[in-house]
């Protein structure tokens, strides 16, 4: 079975980020960019699954301007196989990156999909269930733990939901989308960092997968949110009850 | 060291009753701040009150008596403090005594009565130019966070501590030069210069409490000495204030000043014993964006050096960092500390450097850093490496490293040496303690490699005399032998007051004590610290 992972190349999630003077969106130039956490788990995932046996080939997906490759090249210094690079100017919105994966999965055949539930930089927890809508195929989002059974051919997926966790059977192939709690990414060690020089990275275009990638979404306007105000001391509990009744209007 | 023979002999009797009462409340409490404040207590009532062993719960020192030429302090200092200062700046209360009289690695305690917490440099003098007249002992304090007890009072000395200085006075973002006030904590001045796209010439573990008043005066060395050089580099200029109140105003901006002798090299590195910094204007490097991190385990020492060397060759200018740790270190952190993960778990190696690299162009920098740790392994230097991906993953690499000493104080009593010794004689010597302590405790061995700096650990359940007496002098006659420094970056505080002479000849000492003669004839700046007792007058 093949495993098709999709990783994003997002502003690293440690750095403070800035608004670009004209507010038309986060400041990107000079910022270190690393591979979204939620993905690092969606491959790590995918490589545990085929370090038990349950999969021959993991491949990486991303899409994006050409400094998108960096990312790639962290996936197969994690252990992926190949990677596949959709080449596109600017940043694609989700339903435009299930349109690309629809085709690349038509191409490939993989078992499983396997993406991280949301992008850091956007926080849309959308491009998953598109493409399982797309493709018609079973979804298990907010994946705290999935197990595989080959020979019925179905995988069991924990879901981190709101009243607590819940358990779904997946007939495959099926999406599923990572949470945190599934695992942790291991480190790219340097043998598999000089190895992942020589896998192979395919280059496709959106015109040659036949995808019309407009985007229906205009973004207007970032702004930060506003500052917090400075706490102010008190000297007196009569001061504390005066403000609490006058300003704040809690009793 | 004759002196220190005598007076062990002298002090045999009182310490077998010390260490008997010792041992029952380690095994009957938890080892906690509570327990040693009894425990002095207890000291006390024994005899003798001005000559008690001030480290209670660890190795012998010299018996310190307190100076009889200085005074106590009377209500009439009280008052005349708190009229300068204000109320609120004049500290009696004793929860806030007992933290600053103790250090952080709770070792030493002092009994100071008054904490000063002065706002501005006039205070500070006029603080001292009293202490002066009244001939009251004086420690100056910061983020208390040193190592030798020189933070700390010894016996009732007054503390002066700058925290409530905390001004950033100016920045200047062309030739990134700051100007701050001592009180600032260091990470709140990175953080600063975050922002303005610089950073601090130097980063440790300490960095939440440190201040840099304190980082000055002791001359801090960290993990970035290996590139940006030690503060005598970087420090342009400073102001300080001397026993008399008088306050020399060296805070310069200027990268070359040949005007004169340059005393402010004299502050930087005397721990408080010549004078207090109020002000520091410092040298900051710009904030270069390609910071790169690679964990990497090598086989035996040796190859630990030829890597070093390769790395100064093959990454030169963009190097940052070269740390390494020993597996009894990483064990160490592994068991203590919560949320630290191996990243080389395949199996157990025999030692970890961690590399980092700082440049400003990320593709140019990861490729020359692969291409070194991939000719490294080739070369079988290495056996096992990692590389940080995002900044995730190189803040935990760092958090191995900078979390040894606090897994040293989590896993019991901590004997901790701090030593300069030529590289290839580094590891050596925790092989030799290795093979003296035996089974008795666990040496650990870890540094900063790139400057020859080794931390010597010895982890034991309990403090225990038979731990130190293998250990002491012995350490120090080994350093001393391969003309090392037998106190690397820590300084000499209290705990190795009397130590100089491994490190330093007779003559040199002898200058250093007719300038502290020069600067404080009163001696009341940090006294007991620094110098050897017997030049005391």
């Amino acid at each position: 079975m093949k495993i098709m992972v999709a990783v994003k190349r997002v502003v690293d999630y440690a750095v403070k980020i800035r608004i670009k003077p004209d507010k038309s969106g986060v400041e990107t130039q000079n910022v270190n960019m690393s591979m979204n956490p939620f993905c690092e788990i969606a491959l790590e995932e995918a490589l545990k699954i085929k370090e038990s046996g349950l999969a021959k080939e993991v491949v990486a997906v991303t899409m994006g301007p050409s400094n998108c490759v960096d990312t790639l090249r962290t996936g197969l210094a994690m252990g992926a196989d190949r990677g596949i690079h959709v080449e596109a100017a600017r940043d694609l919105v989700p339903l435009s990156v299930a349109k690309v994966l629809k085709k690349l999965v038509e191409v490939e055949n993989p078992g499983l999909l396997i993406l991280g539930k949301q992008a850091i930089d956007d926080d849309c927890n959308q491009t998953g269930q598109m493409i399982a809508a797309l493709l018609g195929w079973p979804q298990g989002t907010f994946a705290s733990k999935v197990v595989l059974d080959k020979e019925k051919q179905v995988a069991t997926v924990d879901r981190e939901v709101d009243g607590g966790l819940e358990t779904l059977c997946l007939d495959l192939p099926a999406v599923i989308t990572t949470d945190l709690r599934l695992n942790q990414p291991r480190y790219a060690t340097l043998p598999n960092i000089m190895k992942a020089k020589s896998k192979p990275i395919k280059r496709y275009t959106p015109e040659e997968l036949n995808v019309e990638i407009k985007s229906g979404l205009e973004v207007v306007q970032v702004t930060e949110p506003p500052k917090r105000k400075a706490g102010v001391i008190l000297s007196s509990v009569d001061e504390l009850i005066d403000k609490l009744k006058n300003e704040a209007h809690v009793i | 060291m004759e002196k220190w023979r005598a007076t062990t002999n002298l002090r045999r009797s009182l310490k077998s009753i010390l260490n008997r009462q010792l041992k029952f409340r380690y095994l009957n409490e938890k080892r906690s701040c509570q327990s040693s404040f009894n425990l002095i207590r207890d000291c006390k009532s024994l005899g003798q009150v001005n000559a008690i062993q001030h480290r209670c719960f660890s190795s012998a020192s010299t018996l310190v008596q307190r100076n009889p030429s200085f005074s106590t302090l009377n209500s009439d200092d009280i008052s005349y403090f708190k009229g300068l200062l204000g109320e609120k700046s004049v500290i009696q209360d004793e929860d806030r005594l007992e933290t600053v009289n103790t250090d952080w690695m709770h070792k030493y305690k002092g009994s100071s009565k008054l904490l000063l917490l002065p706002r501005s440099t006039e205070e500070v003098a006029q603080i001292l130019r009293y202490c002066n007249s009244r001939c009251l002992a004086v420690v100056p304090q910061g983020g208390n966070t040193g190592l030798v007890g020189g933070s700390v009072p010894v016996f009732d000395e007054v503390i002066v501590n700058v925290s409530s200085m905390t001004n950033i006075i100016s920045f200047d973002k062309v030739s990134g030069i700051l100007v701050c006030e001592a009180g600032c904590i260091l990470e709140n001045l990175i953080s600063f210069l975050d922002n303005q796209g610089f950073i601090m010439p130097l980063d440790l573990g300490a960095k939440g409490s440190c201040q840099i008043g304190g980082n000055v005066s002791t001359n801090a060395g960290g993990l970035r000495l290996v590139r940006y050089g030690s503060l005598h580099g970087n420090v342009l200029g400073l102001e300080a204030v001397l026993a008399n109140g008088d306050v020399l105003d060296m805070l310069g901006t200027l990268r070359k000043d040949n005007t004169g002798y340059d005393l402010k090299h004299l502050f930087i590195g005397s721990e408080g014993s010549l004078g207090i910094v109020t002000k520091v204007s410092i040298l900051t490097p710009p904030k270069l964006s390609s910071v790169n991190i690679a964990f990497l385990a090598c086989n035996d020492y040796s190859s630990c050096q030829k890597l070093l060397m390769e790395a100064k060759r093959k990454l030169g200018e963009i190097l940052s960092a070269f740390e390494f740790l020993d597996t009894e270190a990483m064990n160490l952190v592994l068991h203590q500390l919560d949320g630290v993960r191996n990243p080389l778990p395949a199996s157990m190696h025999n030692f970890y450097i961690l590399i980092e690299t700082t440049g400003s162009d990320e593709s140019y920098n990861r490729e020359k850093l692969e291409a070194f740790l991939l000719s490294s392994m080739e070369g079988g230097l290495i056996s096992d490496g990692v590389l940080a991906q995002d900044i995730n993953q190189a803040s935990s690499f760092w958090r191995i490293r900078e979390g040894v000493p606090e897994a040293l104080m989590k896993a019991g009593a901590v004997y901790k040496y701090d030593l300069s010794l030529p590289v290839e004689k580094m590891y050596d010597l925790v092989d030799d303690m290795r093979i003296r302590l035996g089974d008795l405790a666990t040496v650990v061995g870890y540094g900063h490699l790139g400057d020859g700096n080794l931390h010597l650990n010895v982890s034991a359940p309990e403090y225990d005399d038979k731990i130190l007496e293998q250990i002491e002098p012995y350490v120090y006659e080994w350093t001393s032998k391969h003309r090392g420094s037998i106190s690397a970056e820590h300084g000499l505080g209290l705990m190795k007051a009397n130590k100089i002479y491994y490190s330093k000849s007779t003559e040199t000492v002898q200058t250093m004590a007719s300038i502290k003669k020069l600067l404080d004839p009163n001696g009341i700046l940090n006294p007991y610290k620094v110098l050897p007792h017997s030049l005391n007058s």
